[in-house]
């Protein structure tokens, strides 16, 4: 989850998140190298005596730094299609949960089998246990097996939201009357913290979201008492 | 035979399956149409293989209830488009529907 001081991204939970992070890697060490380059050569141009006011043109440079960052272009390019085909891949999913929502809370719908719903409250600050993360706990979690695919189908009752969990590499836009899917196998057991990511009124910094991934058994086990209790 | 297979179908339900018509991010068509519509593509031959994985013979729920019963058959391939709205559709869009069905007030053509 997130921490003090971060610099980079949480770490990866799932597939696509695990590539995402790669990527970023190798574009911005591309970022880095060329920043390094011009800021030599800027440093090279301001701390020298030497003066020329003879060289008109030059064929051979204008190829180089032409072709150079056409190729560039294309090192960042080839991975960034590839993850977006990635993302795009049809899967078939395991489970689908309904995300919906609301002014100021989310809630989830399992009804794949028994037609399960629950609000998503997020706790007070002085409703915190010790150990517990500011503004991003919740009464209750979003509970998924793990290692399955899973289908979220996101919307709003009231106004825009927006159901983000990077951990997982996860955003989708909650829009009214509109039923938007968005798809993750989480590869490892946890709990996944995110934030409503779309301005929604007074209590929009107030809205998380967390996804507690289990083993199949505990996932079951949870389901039917969340039966029990509604 | 179709009946066997939906049978099957419907024993291993985990939750609705990918559906070529609505390959993309926007689902609400889906959960809609299952609810509802009758299927356009249902009334052209079945010839490609994407074709034929969904149940393209068949059309969705309501009508499928009405025409089935109509018919005195059984109604039992709408158990298909039973489950799979209800995997689909917000519990709010189902009821909100259920209740315009029953006033008479449901903007789809059924």
């Amino acid at each position: 989850m997130a921490h003090p001081s971060q610099l980079g991204f949480q770490d990866a939970a799932s597939p696509v998140m695990e590539e995402l992070i790669h990527f970023h890697d190798h574009t911005l060490m591309i970022v880095f190298l060329i920043s390094a380059l011009v800021l030599y050569v800027i440093t090279a141009m301001v701390s020298t005596k030497l003066t020329n006011k003879y060289i008109l043109d030059s064929q051979e440079i204008e190829i180089v730094w032409t072709i150079l960052p056409a190729i560039i272009l294309i090192m960042i390019a080839l991975p960034s299609l590839r993850i977006l085909y990635l993302m795009d891949e049809i899967n078939d999913p395991h489970l689908t949960i309904k995300a919906m929502g609301h002014q100021w809370y989310w809630s989830y719908e399992y009804t794949d089998y028994e037609d399960l719903g629950f609000d998503s409250y997020m706790i007070q600050t002085q409703d915190l246990t010790p150990g517990q993360f500011r503004l991003l706990e919740t009464d209750h979690r979003m509970v998924v097996p793990m290692e399955s695919p899973v289908r979220v189908l996101v919307s709003a009752e009231d106004v825009l939201h927006s159901w983000a969990v990077p951990a997982l590499g996860v955003k989708m836009d909650a829009v009214p009357g509109r039923l938007n899917q968005t798809a993750f196998i989480i590869s490892r057991p946890g709990i996944y913290y995110g934030q409503c990511s779309e301005i929604c009124g007074a209590n929009h910094s107030f809205m998380p979201i967390v996804v507690e991934a289990v083993p199949l058994e505990h996932f079951e086990a949870w389901s039917s008492s969340m039966l029990e209790e509604a | 035979m179709m009946a066997e297979d939906i049978q099957a179908k419907l024993k291993n339900y985990k939750t609705a399956p990918f559906d070529a018509r609505f390959p993309n991010q926007n689902q609400t068509r889906n959960c809609f149409q299952n609810y509802l519509g009758m299927n356009i593509m249902w009334l052209l031959p079945v010839s490609t293989s994407w074709q034929r994985s969904p149940d393209y013979s068949k059309p969705d729920f309501h009508r499928c209830t009405k025409v089935l019963t109509a018919k005195g058959a059984d109604t039992t391939p709408c158990e298909w488009f039973r489950r799979v709205y209800k995997s689909l559709c917000p519990i709010s869009w189902i009821n909100k529907w259920n209740d315009q069905l029953e006033e008479g007030t449901f903007p789809g053509k059924i």
